[in-house]
């Protein structure tokens, strides 16, 4: 694998640590399955690249995307909290309904972002190159993240969104508003799904209406890898091992499309990922009837 | 004080499995009583308690919290004023969340949560002075998870966690009834000693006739969603089982078996 690969990879695996962490949120902490990241994800990026496009500031532009989603996860949490409706069928009403929405914000299946302005043409010194300033950028983005969820979910706040996903009874009976923590738990997750959407434009050259497709599953993916390469019930770890999990996933994709003698292409991802997923999920059960059959 | 007046409650109305679960419950409790709360199985006792926490919404009636209305207030809302331990360890405990966490969490039960720290550290001498009055070493486990311990120590937690914040009224669902007759005798000493020391006004269910008239300053019985017995003072002091279930029968006027009330 070439250094360029390498990079290139290191690069989407930051901006997938976002969605993951995001995914973390809502199906770790909150518990709440949530699909909306398919159409979120794409949100931003179709919000980040109009907003360029129509000659905005990128820094201004990629927070009105992080706003976007986060408004998406706030409907998707109404959705389920006032109108009743299950809460996986609430993320997968709302994914659809932002299929339409994207195409309408963008007015075309995708946006080019070539000459224009981006957060990274915009903070990256003339000196460095493209491959090597980005993920750099990324990183700082990444460690801001992960940090700032640390903190805030031991704040008070945090622990009655932790609380709520963990046992909503409970919760409530100590006076958590357990729907007001579900609303502001999924604005957080899709929120940073939103921001991951809109740097994914910004690298990638432009938003394309089916750039969110398996995200989720890519999410998911990065979640359930962490889980198994660095496995801790402590919070801190576990936001570490999110973001580890997304960067060492992309890894391994990259490692399996670039070696010409698995003959893998680019539209083998998804079901790669799918098949990862399954692997991940798969092994711990293994493990316990091993050790189960070992003890016995 | 706690005013419960002509609650009603049905269960899949208008359907055959329609079940009446209060009928027309009133109870007064003043400030600083504690009463014990008996009744076979299905008389309503669950539901009474629910609807005095907010977890089922009553069909008519209402309650009344310290003459502050709280019949139509979500269960977040009435916590302020109600603190309650669950029949079952698991249900009032966060698992996934540390002792101190969970702490924490009860730490905060009626006022607002800001985005200063969950656990301070001044916060953890106390959480760790009240467990250590628990003697079963749970000082030294602040930071574990709660999941990981038993369900009594759970249910010893709860119990500590109920009583961290003031509440106007403490609800107690055979809170002891799914640990073993050591930790349970535990658990309800605890209990005893955390209600006299914070004069919490309490109603606590149980099965045990005995524990009814011996815990507590009043005792109340339920059937068929409604208070058919309530004994106090002199009276409840002479009283002993075989006279309770005397009374129940000539309420009722009907023949009942000690089994149906679990006698112990
Ligand atoms: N969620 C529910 N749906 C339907 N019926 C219910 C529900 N909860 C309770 N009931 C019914 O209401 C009646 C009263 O139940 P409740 O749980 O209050 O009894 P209890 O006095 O607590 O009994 P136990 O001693 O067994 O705990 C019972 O007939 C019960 O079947
Ligand atoms: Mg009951």
């Amino acid at each position: 694998m070439s250094l360029f690969s390498l990079f290139g990879a290191l690069e989407i695996g930051l901006i997938f640590s976002l969605v993951a962490l995001g995914v973390f949120i809502s199906f770790r902490l909150l518990r709440f399955p949530d699909l909306t990241v398919d159409g979120s994800f794409p949100l931003g990026g179709a919000v980040g690249a109009v907003c360029i496009a129509s000659g905005m500031d990128p820094f201004l532009a990629t927070v009105c995307a992080t706003l976007a989603g986060a408004a998406a996860g706030v409907l998707t949490a109404l959705l389920n909290v006032y109108l009743k409706i299950m809460d996986l069928l609430a993320s997968i009403l709302m994914m659809i309904a932002l299929y339409s929405i994207n195409l309408r914000i963008m007015g075309k299946p995708n946006i080019p972002l070539i000459m224009e302005p981006t957060v990274f043409s915009v903070l990256q010194p003339e000196w460095l190159v493209d491959y090597i300033g980005r993920p750099l950028i990324l990183i700082v983005v990444v460690v801001f993240a992960k940090f700032g969820l640390d903190a805030y979910f031991s704040t008070q706040q945090g622990l009655a969104i932790r609380a709520t996903g963990s046992n909503p009874r409970m919760a409530r009976s100590q006076g958590v508003n357990t729907g007001a923590m579900i609303i502001l738990g999924m604005a957080i997750s899709n929120g940073l799904v939103g921001l991951a959407g809109a740097l994914y434009a910004q690298t990638q050259g432009g938003a394309d209406i089916s750039m969110g497709i398996g995200t989720i599953v890519i999410g998911l993916a990065a979640v359930i890898v962490g889980e198994s390469i660095l496995p801790s019930r402590k919070l801190f770890m576990l936001t570490l091992a999110v973001v580890l999990g997304a960067i060492v996933y992309r890894f391994f994709i990259a490692l399996a499309l670039n070696s010409d003698f698995i003959g893998l292409k680019a539209q083998d991802l998804n079901l790669v990922t799918a098949l990862l997923v399954t692997v991940a999920l798969v092994i711990p059960l293994l493990k316990q009837r091993y050790a189960r059959r070992k003890r016995v | 004080m706690l005013k419960a007046t002509n609650l009603k409650i049905t269960f899949n109305p208008c359907t055959p499995i329609e079940t009446r679960a209060l009928q027309g419950l009133s109870l007064e409790i003043p400030t600083g009583q504690f009463v014990t709360v008996i009744g076979t199985n299905g008389a309503g006792k669950s539901t009474f308690l629910n609807a005095v926490s907010g977890d089922l919404a009553v069909d008519s009636g209402s309650i009344l919290i310290d003459d502050s209305e709280v019949t139509r207030l979500p269960v977040w809302q009435r916590a302020a004023k109600v603190a309650r331990v669950f029949q079952d360890p698991m249900a009032g405990t966060c698992e996934d969340l540390t002792i101190e966490e969970n702490m924490a969490l009860a730490q905060c039960r009626g006022s607002k949560r800001g985005l200063s720290w969950a656990v301070k550290a001044s916060q953890r001498d106390h959480y760790r002075e009240h467990l250590a009055k628990l003697g079963l070493g749970l000082e030294n486990r602040l930071t574990d998870r709660i999941g990981l311990l038993s369900g009594g120590q759970r249910q010893a937690v709860s119990l500590l966690m109920a009583a961290l914040q003031p509440s106007r009224i403490l609800l107690l669902d055979e809170h002891t009834a799914a640990l073993d007759p050591r930790t349970a005798d535990f658990v309800l000493k605890l209990t005893q000693r955390i209600v006299a020391e914070k004069q919490l006004t309490t109603m606590m269910v149980t099965h045990s006739m005995r524990q009814a008239l011996d815990v507590g300053d009043r005792t109340v019985m339920l059937h068929q969603g409604q208070v058919v017995l309530d004994v106090s003072g002199e009276q409840r002091k002479g009283m002993d089982v075989k006279d309770l279930l005397n009374m129940f029968e000539q309420v009722r006027g009907e023949e009942i078996s000690d089994d149906a009330l679990l006698l112990s």
